[in-house]
């Protein structure tokens, strides 16, 4: 079991490419992690920052919309905040079709995969509003650039974020004996966010924590809120007053201030149970659903000898002789099938028509929800399941091989021909059913879809 | 000859599949032997955490007002059930079965999940029907069916896009969102067929898919589309319901699916008012679908993974708690009536202070109804189907 360049772009990158070699070795595809990050130039997402704006604008219009006086006003700043709203979903559009762009061009097939592991590991969402759209963004600012340094700063960058804030409730938090809860009885605390923190976030839920640790931590976490003009911001009147015990430690003390969080989330992110939490986890997204023990123990040491530096983390996954088993394991979740298949088609942008939102939300929007994973939709913020088990289903799978059959010929002007198909698509992995299957389709796009719909292919 | 269309059953017959897709006893229609019993059961899993005291109101109670002052609107009207309890107002369409006997409640129950209070280990337990976590393979549901036989993959239904562990298991259950297409080619069938037989997984699936896309659908829909009748007009969750009811109606005595948006920490009027409707919806097209004869012998069980704090939260909303409610409907229950012993809602009657005392298991009354629907038996529920569960008395649930 050793390091294979085909193995390396299917396990740990975006799939095979007919264009992009796949990396020659492990420190290759380390290497790249740190490069300069060419993708994110190319096929640009907007930063959450810039988004703000947007939320702002809004804002502002809602209240001149609240003060309008007679129906001719009012209409025209529905209709502004109605295009605001529409041109933040066109936008969004485009960047989910980036998204796909990326991994069908990447060079660093790793990155991509990252970026989906670390979203779905700190899954945000907007629930009302144009706020919805800016999922992207968030990564984009609060998930991608930290992906390689300590796994503090990315919980700090996260926990921080407006989004995650907004989506788990934090905002609204405040301390029970807070100035602002004595001044307006009735506000109170939320412990939404403190408990997936600890739960989802870093420890996992059979970590050495109970609900007192989560009742303390929300009083901790009191005071977390944002606004749009300036973003994250720490309100010393939410808070509430004194210092926290959680796990065991003393945090904060007379004065509200955000240091004694960030050390709490700085001490979390080292705690041995987060370590284990975030190996084990690791291993089962990106190796199989049953993990090697071995790996599991040993990613987790390189954690915690390192402080939890995620590039030595990764290093330590690859290194390890059990991440090269070479049988094809965990099956691709849809984004990633249909991502990896627009690889292996090597899909052009003009393709995915940037100024069209709705052709490709029939084209990938759509399937994918009916492959059991609307684009940036999980329903809780536990994210997307990883067990093959929970998309292989029948509806699953069929939804699959409708796409394999009939998408591609829009994604492509022309469709490659089914026998070399196979070999960019599967390379030497390719069994010889999936081999027969496509030379003997009786049609090109039959072909190239019976390559795609392979369990092979679904696997990696 | 009745073909055998478990997973399993295919997996081992899978050599003599696929010499032609078109003449694939999967493609046929095909009449099965008589179902196993004749009631009807259908399990939603509510999941998020229902807010039982505010879905079923104990406004009896000298404590409830107190610790729900921002989530009672005084613009409400109270619909009163039994001088003690009171209905959410977006159950208001339910009423009707309430005073006919077709839906009631069982309060302060839960699994034996506590203390974590997540999501998600909470749900797990749910449907696996066990004591802890990791004790049992499978749902609870799934076991119950492999008990009985006679038991086909049409006999029980796992419907949506999202997993239903509790119905997964060694009994195969037909997995299905209506809607889906997969129009092949004879050719492509054949080709597929033979790459799918080399994965366990992927081939089981497919000869599944293969057989319920022998059901009628060809030529519903275009391409991937959704097909264009009136199904993909209506809501997923109105949608699923006329589904559950097509295959009730027929064959199927077991149907499971989830309604989701029930974790409502903040500005919980609003939520919950839209799952309520959700919820009320699904069991007004379950009734209407099914039709008088066949709904008069159905049971429709919605269980959550637990309740909500008794307090209101600082955000207009409620925590994660523990105790929760129960809530069923259908003909065949002993609606009009909220069981279980109310622990009261004073703070030294919580459970940590915070949380609905449980006062008794939900799986007692869920067995209960097993017992009714499907004949098991006392030893097989608390041995095998809810391990480590003691039934206790009659729960009074069904006629």
């Amino acid at each position: 079991m050793r390091y294979s360049p085909e193995l390396a772009a299917i396990r740990f990158g975006c799939g095979l490419s007919p264009i992009v070699p796949p990396p020659r070795s492990v420190s290759d595809l380390l290497d790249g992690l740190t490069g300069p990050d060419e993708m994110a130039r190319t096929y640009p997402i907007e930063p959450f920052d810039r988004y703000q704006d947007r939320m702002i604008d809004l804002a502002a219009l809602w209240k001149a919309f609240r003060k309008a006086k007679g129906d001719e006003a009012k209409g025209k700043l529905r209709d502004q905040i109605d295009a605001t709203r529409n041109q933040a979903r066109r936008d969004a559009s485009v960047w989910f079709a980036h998204t796909l762009m990326r991994w069908t061009d990447t060079r660093t097939g790793l990155r991509e995969r990252l970026a989906f592991f670390w979203a779905d590991h700190f899954t945000a969402r907007g629930k009302n509003g144009a706020i919805r759209y800016s999922s992207l963004p968030y990564l984009e600012q609060a998930i991608r650039p930290k992906m390689t340094g300590y796994f503090s700063d990315l919980l700090i960058s996260v926990t921080t974020h407006p989004l995650m804030l907004q989506y788990l409730d934090q905002a609204y938090s405040v301390g029970p004996d807070s100035p602002i809860a004595r001044k307006r009885p009735g506000r109170g605390l939320n412990e939404n966010l403190a408990r997936e923190v600890l739960e989802l976030h870093t420890m996992g839920v059979d970590g050495a924590y109970t609900q007192a640790d989560i009742r303390a931590l929300a009083e901790l976490f009191a005071g977390l809120s944002y606004d749009w003009a300036g973003g994250f911001r720490y309100r010393a009147d939410f808070a509430q007053p004194g210092g926290e015990t959680v796990l065991g430690q003393a945090y904060g003390g007379a004065q509200a201030t955000l240091s004694p969080v960030l050390e709490f989330l700085r001490d979390l992110s080292v705690h041995p149970d987060t370590a284990r939490h975030i190996a084990r986890k690791m291993v089962v997204h990106f190796v199989s659903d049953q993990p090697d023990p071995d790996l599991v123990a040993h990613v987790a040491r390189r954690y915690r000898e390192s402080d939890g530096h995620l590039l030595t983390v990764y290093g330590a996954l690859l290194e390890h002789p059990a991440a090269w088993q070479p049988a094809l394991m965990n099956v691709k979740p849809p984004a990633d099938f249909v991502a990896s298949a627009c690889r292996a088609l090597h899909v052009r942008p003009d393709r995915l028509d940037l100024d069209r939102p709705g052709r490709l939300r029939r084209r990938i929007g759509q399937p994918l929800t009916r492959m059991g994973q609307p684009w940036l939709s999980p329903d809780g913020p536990d994210g997307w399941p990883e067990e093959d088990t929970a998309w292989i289903t029948p509806q699953g799978l069929a939804s699959r091989i409708s796409w394999a059959m009939n998408r591609p010929r829009q994604l492509v002007d022309d469709l490659p021909d089914p026998r070399r198909f196979q070999w960019d698509a599967l390379g030497s992995y390719a069994p010889a059913s999936v081999r027969f299957a496509a030379q003997a389709a009786e049609t090109r796009a039959e072909g190239v879809g019976l390559v795609l719909a392979s369990p092979t292919f679904q696997r990696r | 000859m009745i073909p055998d269309l478990t997973r399993r059953g295919f997996l081992t017959r899978s050599t003599l599949v696929g010499c032609s897709a078109a003449a694939s006893p999967l493609l046929t229609r095909v009449s099965f032997a008589a179902a196993p019993w004749d009631t009807r059961l259908v399990v939603i899993i509510l999941r998020g955490g229902m807010d039982a005291l505010d879905v079923v109101r104990p406004h009896g109670d000298p404590d409830y007002a107190g610790a729900r002052k921002r989530l009672l609107r005084p613009e409400d009207p109270v619909i009163d059930l039994d001088g003690f309890y009171a209905l959410h107002p977006a159950l208001q369409p339910l009423l009707p079965l309430w005073r006919a006997g077709e839906l009631g409640a069982v309060q302060a129950v839960a699994t034996p999940y506590r203390d974590k209070r997540s999501h998600f280990d909470g749900q797990d337990l749910l449907e696996a029907g066990s004591m802890g976590l990791g004790d049992v393979a499978g749902g609870w549901l799934n076991r119950a069916m492999g008990q009985v036989p006679g038991v086909s993959a049409r006999t029980g239904f796992a419907l949506g896009h999202g997993e239903m562990k509790l119905l997964a298991g060694d009994t195969s259950v037909t997995d299905w969102y209506p809607d889906t297409a997969l129009l092949l080619s004879p050719q492509a069938a054949l080709l597929a067929e033979q790459m799918m037989a080399e994965d366990p997984l992927f081939h089981g699936a497919y000869a599944q898919a293969m057989a319920l896309m022998g059901d009628g659908q060809e030529g519903e829909a275009g391409a991937d589309g959704p097909a264009k009748g009136h199904r993909s007009r209506v809501s997923e969750h109105v949608n699923i319901a006329n589904y559950a009811a097509e295959q009730l109606r027929g064959e199927a005595r077991v149907v499971g699916f989830s309604l989701n948006g029930w974790d409502t920490h903040r500005a919980q009027t609003k939520g919950l008012t839209r799952a309520l409707k959700r919820l009320s919806q699904t069991i007004l097209t379950l009734k209407r679908e099914l039709g008088a004869p066949v709904w008069g012998k159905t049971v429709v069980l919605a269980m959550t993974e637990f309740g909500r704090t008794v307090r209101q939260n600082g955000t207009g909303g409620t925590d994660h708690g523990t105790g929760g409610a129960l809530l069923f409907a259908g003909g065949a229950v002993r609606g009009g009536q909220v069981l279980g012993d109310w622990p009261g809602l004073q703070e030294s009657a919580l459970l940590d202070r915070r949380d609905l005392m449980p006062t008794a298991d939900l799986r007692a009354y869920v067995a209960g109804v097993l017992q009714g629907v499907a004949g098991l038996d006392r030893s097989t529920l608390e041995r095998t189907v809810f391990p480590g569960l003691d039934m206790g008395g009659q729960t009074g649930l069904l006629l």
